[in-house]
């Protein structure tokens, strides 16, 4: 067996494929850096337009910093500590507030998906509900919770909520019925049949909400922080507004788009991986 | 080094097939026997089945036979306990006994892999459970495959994963809804070969929907037909297996039910007979 892996075709391919010499590699790997290059092109256009613009004069730095302001502020920030503590604060209220109402949301979804009882129990409230745009709640949510942390996580809460049950819901409702028929004459019933065929089937629901509500989270912790807080991203951007600090104020907008990537990242592997069994998530797939 | 693919491919399929029924020949060499009687089923006005008597032997392959619509599904999924009859009552000896169905299409968990769809639904320890699968994948010929996720497979293959979970079961009533419908000639007919050495060797009790004249006198010792929810022909196959479909007996009984499905007399050329006549 050993000896046979000496010649097998593909070595031959292999050395082959180094042969034409060096012009072409260098050219296949501008090839391959330019392919990865292309999305950056136009961000670092737009980059270089705006440090040219501020350095002439043509924008004030009231209105828009110069890049390499936003750079020295961020570092700056970073270097006193404070950047890692509003930080730290914000994504644990994203993360509580998302885990409260992402929590409610898939275990309403997963009753109201199961049996028909709850569904007519609280399904129409809950839609009724569902209309009421969370952020038009706020000065009720003040006048409930006040304005410390418990309004803020409720505001999250309640809006990542929606989208984890109604997408629960109807992940459930569109499991093959034909795979549950199959289980129930190989004897599965009950808690097995739940974990081994209407979950897995409903995964792919679950986390299509999962992905929408954690682009909710971040929309929400702005305004919830925004709301008279002493702490967190949005209080430090609101913060630096009032004494024109506008490159700080660019550092927050720019923090919450990179915690925004984060999470919509870790949501990205999550379902690689649990999804892995599906046709677009394997090998060569999307 | 190489080696015919084929004929390895069935000398471990047979190897493997001695070595797991060997181990439970003593518990269920034979399968169950069903009774029906006057069996009955109505879905809204329509009736579906009226009045069904069958008779089926321990260890007997019966197919029923019959144009789409004509209720051998219902029937099949009656004996499944699928559904429940309206009049009627199908009675089983012995009454403690294992039905396993086989569907047109595969119905494979798309998220568990090969080896954790066969072991579905075993009430036995993981490790035992996955070796019992494991030994059912050998029959089939597809132990290797093991570890993969279903949607990799061909048609083909799938349906044999299934039939490896219903036989990780070892029941003792299989029922197939037109398994290898789906699938090509070639494929459906090594499929054929297949369940038919695994039910002569397992001795269980087998019904095979389908509507395939040829498929069916293959394999069965019965053919039944079903016409408008009744029995119209409960024809015994006395041929020898393995058999031929050149053979002339084979020949002879295929045209006579064919016949008897398009209603058309069993004698003159049908040239001469509806849809062929001439205006």
């Amino acid at each position: 067996m050993l000896e046979l892996t000496h010649d097998i075709p593909g070595e031959a391919l292999r050395k082959n494929r180094h042969a034409p010499g060096l012009l072409s590699s260098v050219l296949t790997i501008l090839g391959r850096f330019a392919g990865h290059a292309t999305p950056w092109i136009i961000p670092i256009f737009l980059l270089l337009i705006w440090q040219i613009s501020s350095q002439v004069g043509w924008l004030s730095s009231r209105i828009l910093p110069e890049p390499v302001a936003v750079v020295r502020a961020f570092w700056a920030l970073l270097i006193s500590g404070e950047l890692l503590m509003h930080s730290q604060i914000s994504l644990w209220r994203a993360s509580i507030g998302f885990a409260l109402g992402g929590g409610l949301g898939l275990s309403l979804g997963l009753i109201a998906g199961t049996s028909r009882h709850a569904e007519s129990l609280f399904d129409s409230t809950l839609q009724m509900i569902r209309n009421i745009p969370p952020l038009a709640l706020i000065p009720m949510v003040i006048l409930w919770f006040g304005i410390d942390e418990s309004a803020k996580l409720f505001l999250i809460s309640s809006g990542v909520f929606f989208p984890v049950y109604l997408n629960t819901f109807h992940g459930i409702r569109s499991v093959d019925p034909a795979l549950i028929e199959m289980a129930r004459t190989y004897g599965l019933a009950g808690w097995p049949l739940y974990r081994d065929v209407i979950f897995p089937g409903a995964l792919p629901g679950i986390l299509v909400g999962v992905r929408f509500a954690l682009g909710l989270v971040w929309v929400l912790l702005i305004v919830a922080e925004t709301i008279s807080a002493q702490s967190g991203i949005g209080y430090m951007t609101m913060n630096a507004r009032e004494f024109m600090q506008t490159d700080v104020v660019m550092v927050g907008v720019l923090l919450y788009a990179a915690l925004g990537k984060l999470a919509d990242s870790v949501s990205r592997l999550l379902e690689r991986y649990l999804l892995r069994w599906h046709v677009n998530y394997q090998r060569g797939g999307a | 080094m190489k080696i015919n693919p084929n004929q390895s491919g069935q000398n471990k399929t047979l190897r493997f097939a001695q070595n797991l029924f060997q181990n439970v020949s003593a518990i269920d060499q034979n399968g169950v026997g069903a009774g029906l009687n006057k069996i009955k089923k109505s879905f809204g006005a329509r009736q579906v089945l009226k009045g069904i008597d069958l008779q089926i032997q321990p260890g007997e392959f019966v197919a029923v036979i019959g144009r789409s619509g004509c209720g051998k599904s219902t029937l099949l999924r009656l004996l499944a306990g699928l559904e429940s009859t309206d009049t009627g009552k199908i009675t089983f000896t012995p009454e403690q006994h294992d039905t396993r169905v086989m569907f047109q299409e595969a119905r494979l968990l798309p998220w568990k892999t090969v080896l954790d769809n066969v072991a579905l639904g075993l009430k036995l320890p993981g490790k035992e459970a996955k070796q019992i699968a494991r030994q059912a994948l050998q029959l089939v010929d597809l132990e290797d495959r093991a570890a993969e996720w279903p949607a990799v497979l061909s048609g083909g293959q799938r349906q044999r994963v299934a039939l490896a979970r219903a036989l990780a079961h070892r029941p003792d009533l299989l029922l197939l809804d037109e398994p290898l419908g789906a699938l090509d000639a070639l494929t459906r007919m090594e499929m054929q070969n297949l369940i038919e050495s695994i039910w002569q060797q397992h001795g269980f009790t087998a019904v095979l929907v389908t509507h395939d004249v040829q498929e069916a006198i293959t394999l069965a010792d019965r053919v039944v037909l079903i016409e408008d929810g009744q029995i119209v022909l409960n024809e015994k196959i006395n041929l020898p297996r393995p058999r031929a479909r050149s053979d002339v007996a084979f020949a002879q009984l295929e045209e006579h039910i064919l016949r008897r499905i398009l209603n058309q007399p069993d004698f003159g050329s049908s040239f001469n007979q509806w849809p062929f006549k001439s205006a």
